[in-house]
């Protein structure tokens, strides 16, 4: 094995030649280090990197655990003990987190190494990293071109062999929409199924934790080692966790996908149309019955996530004034103009413009009319998805309307940004879970991958996980590697 | 609250008045940034207008996803965050306490 190829190779092919001794925890880290070093510059996915700590943990970590050896991106809202964790956020500029988060400290215990974090759109909020208050990522597959958000350093890290895997955070779609635009696996498992305990939070009903990995069967891997009743966090479920990876190889002979009619609507890009359609007879030869359903509501989910979302986002990052930890606006003569200038100086204008729209929503005279409403449609979404899945066993549909757009080119106008996510919010609101994989790619000069998402029903992983890796071990979309990087 | 934290109502948008919530909010706007925040967020509440066209009679809000009441863990001490640890990111701080502008004359 010519070590050059190691950061190229999958979770679970690692895991065999870690087993076997072929290569050890360090070289597998020494390897990653060299080609992060060789394409960082052309991405810019990672915010920092401490390979001390990781080597120290490499040397130490035991190959025989699930994920031993194992070295995974964290994104920089995720707290690893004595590591920066920005948020993408000049205000968390010089925060260093004071101990692990759940999922971290799962990953540890199965032997995975947390090394590097990854680039985001500031506090998660966000859909092409654009919103970083440190830099912009580029897609691997076209430089020119974003790589989704909100977690596009660890989708771009990933797409790039400049990770193994990764761990993001999703809130609206923000591991979904970014392995969909860079060619990846990302799944947001069902709320409650991974514990939110260190995750910085944005808008805590919606978000979950999540992988993007290279491949279906490492997701399964990765969320095996993170998922679980957490007493540190009262939302976790307590469901007991099944063995994802034995549930892979399943065959799909009558599986029953139901196929959403308001996620094939006017407006989506032709070739993401066509690429579903032809995922679709593929389906169908894999043994699958495909059911053509209605979410009636879907069209309302959008603008019930913005609402909800932000109105969450406004009180959770009321904690952020200048006091405990993070950055501090000098000179101030009394408290209210420190927090003032602190959060006015510290935000980005993305966060400021949800702090202020959800600081609208939840004020007086308008809770009713926006926020309340709001609840009560996401009740009837949610309802939607359990008609749905009294009829199918998963929901399919594109993961984005339209492949990966040009830097720049959303970035001044909030509402056609926002419908980047209009495919993925649902199941947020929903809190059921979903997984997008590629399924092909564009034409021309610059091919860019399409993703093809798989919703299931709360706590039904095993069964998008299944559904997922029949689909992608038919087909070789995920084999395909960004030409502009190959070495 | 001071009497200058009244809605203007002299906006574009009567039902949005940026600088009041930015006041609400505890962040300071530039002029600039309150200008264009009161057009792109009255642009994505005309979107959400949409959601007035819901029948919403007789259904529940959803605070969650998946209602957990009542979660109860074992009522037993377990070591925090020490002095130093709670203090080490502070921007300010002095003989162990978080320093802060005089907040009393």
């Amino acid at each position: 094995m010519n070590k050059a190829d190691l950061p190229g190779l999958t979770i679970a092919q690692l895991q065999k030649l870690l087993r076997a001794r072929e290569v050890s925890p360090r070289e597998v880290l020494e390897a990653l280090h060299e080609r992060i070093e060789a394409v960082e510059p052309q991405i810019d996915a990672y915010l920092s990197r401490d390979l001390d700590a990781a080597m120290a943990a490499a040397e130490q970590a035991d190959v025989t655990l699930p994920l031993g050896g194992i070295p995974f991106a964290i994104k920089d809202v995720l707290s690893v003990a004595g590591q920066p964790c920005t948020c993408g956020s000049r205000i968390l500029r010089d925060y260093r987190a004071l101990f692990d988060a759940t999922a971290i400290r799962k990953l540890r215990e199965a032997g995975a190494i947390p090394f590097g974090r990854t680039n985001m759109d500031e506090f998660a909020m966000g859909s092409s990293t654009e919103n970083s208050g440190v830099k912009t990522t580029r897609n691997p597959w076209d430089r020119s071109r974003i790589p989704g958000g909100s977690s596009g350093g660890s989708a771009a890290a990933v797409a790039a062999d400049a990770a193994i895997a990764s761990l993001g955070s999703d809130t609206g779609g923000s591991v979904r929409q970014p392995a969909a635009l860079t060619g990846v696996v990302g799944l947001k498992p069902t709320y409650g199924r991974v514990s939110r305990y260190g995750l910085v939070a944005f808008a805590s009903s919606l978000d979950q934790v999540g992988p993007i990995t290279k491949t279906v069967e490492d997701a399964a891997l990765a969320l095996q080692a993170i998922a679980g009743l957490d007493p540190n966090d009262a939302t976790t479920l307590d469901a007991p966790v099944p063995d994802y990876t034995s549930a892979l190889e399943r065959d799909l002979r009558g599986v029953r996908l139901g196929l959403p009619r308001e996620y094939l609507v006017d407006g989506i890009d032709p070739e993401v149309r066509a690429a579903i359609e032809t995922a679709l007879r593929h389906f169908e030869s894999l043994g699958t019955e495909i059911v053509e359903l209605s979410l009636p509501h879907t069209t309302y989910a959008i603008d019930t996530y913005y609402l909800i979302a932000t109105a969450e986002a406004s009180a959770n990052l009321a904690r952020f004034d200048g006091v405990r930890y993070g950055y501090r606006a000098e000179h101030a003569t009394n408290l209210l103009e420190q927090y003032n200038r602190t959060r006015a100086e510290g935000f980005g204008p993305e966060v400021k413009r949800r702090i202020i729209l959800g600081t609208y929503v939840l004020s007086s005279g308008y809770y009713d009319a926006y926020y309340l409403r709001a609840q009560k449609v996401r009740t009837l979404v949610r309802q939607d998805f359990a008609r749905a899945f009294e009829k199918v066993d998963a929901l399919i549909s594109p993961t984005t309307p339209e492949p990966a757009f040009k830097i720049g080119d959303r970035s001044t106008d909030p509402s056609r940004m926002y419908l980047a996510d209009v495919f993925t919010n649902a199941a947020n609101l929903a809190g059921i879970c979903a997984i997008s994989l590629p399924c092909g790619f564009t034409g021309g000069e610059h091919p860019l991958p399409i993703g093809l998402q798989i919703m299931g029903k709360a706590l039904d992983e095993a069964r998008i996980l299944q559904v997922a890796h029949a689909y992608e071990q038919s087909t070789d979309w995920h084999r395909r590697r960004p030409a502009a990087l190959a070495s | 609250m001071k009497g200058g934290d009244q809605p203007s109502g002299t906006s574009a948008t009567p039902a949005l008045d940026v600088a009041y919530i930015a006041r609400l909010a505890r962040l300071e706007l530039t002029a600039e940034e309150t200008a264009l925040f009161q057009n792109q967020l009255a642009q994505v509440l005309a979107h959400a207008e949409k959601l007035r066209e819901v029948n919403v009679e007789g259904v529940e809000p959803a605070a969650q996803t998946f209602a957990i009441f009542d979660v109860w863990r074992e009522d037993v001490a377990r070591l925090g965050l020490t002095q130093e640890e709670a203090l080490r990111n502070a921007p300010r701080s002095v003989k162990g306490l978080f320093i802060v502008p005089k907040v009393i004359e």
